[in-house]
């Protein structure tokens, strides 16, 4: 529910209104519990061993973006204003060059691998 | 003088205006959370072999911390939709779940884990000492296995004189040679009877388990502390939209403060998110 409307004078309306707000509600709760059952799934993960400890951050690392995924629904950016969409697309080009720096960082000093 | 769009939008944005001003925030939030988790990638990839400890932590009370961040994130969400269904009482009820499950995550990470730390003791042998300690450390069994050497003895600081270290084992140190001792465990196994001495001579580096102990350590603590700081201040403002005096906005303009709850529960759920990938990355991996 992105930027609602004021609510209405009118009780019908107020009726349709707080009617979709509480369908809402039940996605919230089923995210919720969805969030829930990843920390489970992912505590488990972590003591199955997949080969490599890489293979292991790389699955954990996955089952957290899946959780991530999940929180958007709380903060509603399934429908935003296209300006969110904006910012939030240069937040993520910058912090992935962040990311960018420390990898060609890392193979900077030879000495050490 | 009064604040324009705080309810209705900005025609040429189509958002009120704290919409844009708390993803804006967040946005700096990420580049902030950003460069820790880009150090700590660092420090782990360059870790030398047997300096990245694994399974110190408490797993079940970090994943009961996490079950108590991801339940307020649904109850401040249900404060909002309550706010917007013109439940006031919904709304007190569900602002002081929110409330409590912050302060129980703060009491635990400040009043349990950290000073359980505070008083664990880590000693890192010289390497050329390595082999007189071999019954605590088992690293001819782990050799043959490929594992990654231990070079850490820890337990609990019985007492010390200028020479050595009297160390109660953790039962790693304590039984080096069980296979059991290779992995963590889910339930933390306590400090055993079994008591090490240890010369100083023959140590690198001893410490409680503090920032200075390792990376590890230090980057625990520092992104933990900032995002308890964050915890904090996200409780503070929800106090304050629990309190009387956010009743009278509600009278004025209940929109007003559904729109307050709404950008505040954002910052509670990047808050949330934060602790998605410092749970497994900490207390896991």
């Amino acid at each position: 529910m992105n930027n609602p409307p004021d609510i209405s004078q009118d009780s019908k309306e107020y009726e349709e209104y707080a009617h979709g707000i509480q369908k809402h509600v039940r996605g919230y709760l089923m995210v919720g519990a969805l969030l829930l059952t990843f920390t489970v799934i992912t505590v488990a993960l972590s003591y199955v061993h997949f080969g490599t400890d890489k293979a292991n951050i790389a699955i954990a690392m996955l089952v957290a973006t899946i959780k991530a995924g999940a929180v958007a629904v709380f903060m509603h950016l399934a429908a935003e204003r296209r300006l969110i969409y904006r910012i939030l697309i240069f937040t993520g080009f910058f912090v992935l060059g962040l990311f960018w720096l420390i990898l060609l960082a890392w193979y900077d000093y030879p000495v050490f691998h | 003088m009064e604040i324009p769009y705080t309810v209705s939008t900005r025609p040429d944005t189509g958002l009120w205006n704290a919409k844009i001003g708390i993803w804006l925030f967040l946005a700096s939030e990420v580049m902030l959370f950003g460069a820790l988790f880009s150090a700590y990638i660092f420090l782990r990839i360059d870790a030398a072999p047997g300096t990245w400890p694994h399974g110190l932590l408490n797993v079940p009370v970090g994943t009961m911390n996490t079950a108590i961040l991801i339940i307020s994130s649904v109850t401040v969400v249900l404060a909002w939709a309550a706010l917007k269904m013109r439940r006031y009482r919904a709304y007190w009820w569900y602002m002081l779940a929110t409330i409590t499950c912050g302060l129980i995550f703060l009491t635990v990470k400040l009043a349990y884990e950290w000073p359980q730390k505070f008083e664990h003791f880590g000693a890192y042998i010289k390497p050329d000492a390595l082999a007189k300690y071999e019954q605590y450390l088992g690293n001819e069994r782990r050799l043959e296995k490929g594992l990654e050497p231990r070079i850490e003895i820890t337990g609990h600081l019985h007492s010390q004189n200028a020479k050595e270290y009297e160390v109660a084992l953790d039962p790693v140190n304590a039984h080096p040679d069980d296979p059991a001792m290779d992995r963590p465990h889910f339930i933390p196994l306590p400090v055993t009877e079994k008591i090490a001495t240890i010369e100083k001579a023959d140590v690198q580096r001893a410490t409680m388990f503090l920032p200075t102990h390792s990376a590890y350590f230090a980057s625990y603590f520092t992104i933990t502390g900032l995002h308890g700081l964050h915890v904090l201040g996200g409780v503070l403002v929800f106090i304050y939209m629990w309190l009387p005096v956010s009743k009278k906005i509600y009278q004025r303009n209940p929109e007003h403060l559904a729109n307050r709850v709404e950008v505040s529960g954002l910052f509670w759920h990047f808050v949330d998110l934060v602790w998605i990938f410092v749970f497994p990355l900490f207390y896991l991996l």
